[in-house]
């Protein structure tokens, strides 16, 4: 009977101690950041998430958390002030292709790349491209490059997630990892009539 | 004293199947290191086997073979308790042998 | 044999030029990895692992072999198959890097700043862990994955490495579920196993440690994650750190049943 008591305290004591999702969350969080360093260009400050990236860690968001994600990041889209969102198509293909910047590893002084084939097919030539996106392949012969388009196709590039909350592509112009100019030739890259994924 | 090789060796109705594998970095002499300076190469030159102190392979090698080797070869006439042994050496005079026996 | 390994070079080679009617490159990949496995040099570690675990070292002189990995002093047999594991003298839950550091302090003598500081082998300088992490591995061969879930830390290192999972963050918006969160997904041409499911977890969890070819080294799954958050642009995970303990519990739980076959060979 001792026994049966003892094991009934422990069991209650057990379920009581253990803590709820929250709890969890937050002390996650303290340990993840007390078990990373800075090293190179990569300050312990990357740790600190913004609004959306907090709501898209806990997965999956509601209905009405995508609306107000989407609305937020909306709003933060630059676009250029010279008004013009095209570039050279072949600048846009070595930035498709770089993986560089960014990392701890890079140096911060050499331009970082889209590494779109990462994730994406864009050219009928490189084969080697992954499929965590949807393919880009003849993106502009199937929509053309109307103002509207051109003006879409930017702002996905700067941040995708102003059209799909939570979205797994990087948020490339809002988080400085390309420039404007860089945006514009992958513009180029998927628009221009002459570019390799049009072909 | 280089690293030991490991060697296999499995006798089938008197063919001898070989398989050794040879711990070597294999450095072509063609890469630059961080800095931009050359990494000085560092490559196995010949690799001769015997079987009961009989050759049974020659080979020469170059740069184009890739770090830690993996070589597997066979030939005829070889059975229980004969004895194989491979030596490696490369371009820096080193070099390493081991011998095993067939089971 | 010549003869085979032409033809299945042809039928890489065909695959990449597009003429492939039979195969698609993933399927190719497979072939070229089978016919990797043997003569993996990942059992070059693994001979120099054994002898690092019997050999007295350390200030103290004394061999590994009084170091417990969970499942008793010395026993090395179907030990990775049950890590990340609660050990009771160190009141929280270890993965077998961190165990095996804690042995080589506090048995051998060690300062664990010598080990920890620059833990993974390149060039010339050889990591004593990965030698010792290839043949403790090496010995579950064949076993199951059990890593017990049974402890309240052990229940809770699970729970905060799921959390961590899906934690999104630095210049890339990227969570370790970014690419790891889907099924029959790719990154270019390199399959990614969605490690949030049984099936993919197993195939993924059960063959690390393993000789990454472009690396020339063994590599264990405290490198396997440094590598991955360097790619994810965050800073730099901390060895043996509770993150990668925790994210570790939730990989092994994960792949709870899966029957281990490392060390593997990878490109």
């Amino acid at each position: 009977m001792r026994i049966l008591t003892v094991m009934l305290v422990l069991l209650l004591a057990g379920c009581a101690a253990a803590p709820n999702d929250d709890e969890v969350s937050a002390r996650a969080l303290k340990i993840l950041k007390a078990s990373f360093s800075e090293r190179g260009q990569a300050k312990l400050d990357r740790l600190d998430q913004d609004e959306t990236q907090k709501l898209c860690s806990a997965a999956p968001v509601s209905k009405d958390a995508a609306v107000h994600i989407e609305k937020v990041n909306a709003a933060l889209i630059v676009y250029p002030k010279d008004g013009r969102l095209m570039g050279d198509w072949r600048e846009g293909e070595k930035i498709a292709q770089s993986g560089i910047g960014k990392q701890y590893s890079d140096d911060p002084k050499r331009p970082a790349g889209g590494n779109c084939y990462a994730c994406h097919q864009v050219s009928k030539q490189e084969i080697s491209f992954g499929t965590i996106g949807p393919s880009l392949y003849n993106y502009g012969k199937l929509r053309g490059a109307s103002e509207a388009v051109q003006r879409y196709t930017y702002g996905k590039i700067y941040n995708a997630q102003a059209y799909s909350a939570c979205s797994n592509m990087p948020r490339f112009g809002h988080n400085g990892v390309l420039t404007e100019q860089q945006i514009k030739h992958l513009v180029a890259l998927l628009l221009d009539p002459a570019s390799p994924a049009n072909q | 004293m280089a690293d030991p090789m490991r060697i296999r060796v499995a006798a089938r109705d008197g063919t001898v199947n070989v398989k050794i594998l040879m711990s070597h970095e294999m450095e072509s002499g063609q890469r630059k290191d961080s800095a931009g300076k050359i990494v000085p190469a560092h490559f196995i030159r010949n690799v001769t086997a015997t079987h009961q102190g009989k050759s049974v392979l020659l080979a020469q090698w170059g740069p184009a073979i890739s770090k830690n080797p993996f070589l597997e070869f066979s030939f005829k006439g070889g059975q229980k308790g004969d004895k194989i042994t491979v030596t490696w050496e490369d371009n820096t005079g080193d070099t390493r042998t081991d011998e095993t026996t067939i089971n | 044999m010549i003869r085979r390994r032409m033809a299945a070079a042809m039928l890489a080679a065909g695959a990449i030029f597009g003429a492939s009617a039979q195969s698609s490159p993933e399927a190719e990949i497979a072939k070229y990895r089978e016919q990797l496995a043997d003569g993996n040099p990942a059992e070059l570690w693994e001979v120099r692992g054994e002898a690092l675990w019997k050999q007295k070292r350390g200030s103290k002189n004394v061999s590994l072999e009084s170091c417990d990995l969970g499942k008793g002093t010395g026993v090395v047999k179907g030990a990775y198959a049950e890590l990340p594991r609660y050990f009771a003298d160190t009141d929280r839950v270890m993965d077998l890097e961190t165990r095996l550091v804690h042995c080589m302090v506090t048995q051998q003598g060690f300062k664990e700043a010598d080990i920890t500081t620059r833990p993974f082998g390149e060039g010339s300088r050889r990591s004593d862990l990965e030698a010792l992490s290839a043949w403790i591995a090496s010995e579950s061969q064949g076993v199951r994955m059990n890593a017990p879930m049974n402890h309240a830390k052990e229940i809770e290192s699970y729970r905060i490495g799921e959390k961590m999972f899906h934690f999104r963050g630095g210049p890339h918006d990227f969570a370790c579920a970014t690419c790891h969160g889907e099924s029959g997904k790719r990154i270019r041409l390199q399959d990614l196993p969605n490690l949030s499911e049984r099936k993919d977890a197993q195939r993924a969890y059960t063959t690390w440690p393993a000789y990454r070819v472009s690396q020339g080294e063994v590599r264990t799954m405290q490198w396997r994650l440094n590598d991955c958050f360097r790619q994810q642009r965050f800073p730099e995970l901390k060895f043996g750190s509770e993150a990668s303990i925790a994210l570790t519990s939730y990989l092994a739980g994960n792949a709870r049943d899966g029957e281990y076959a490392g060390p593997a060979i990878k490109r």
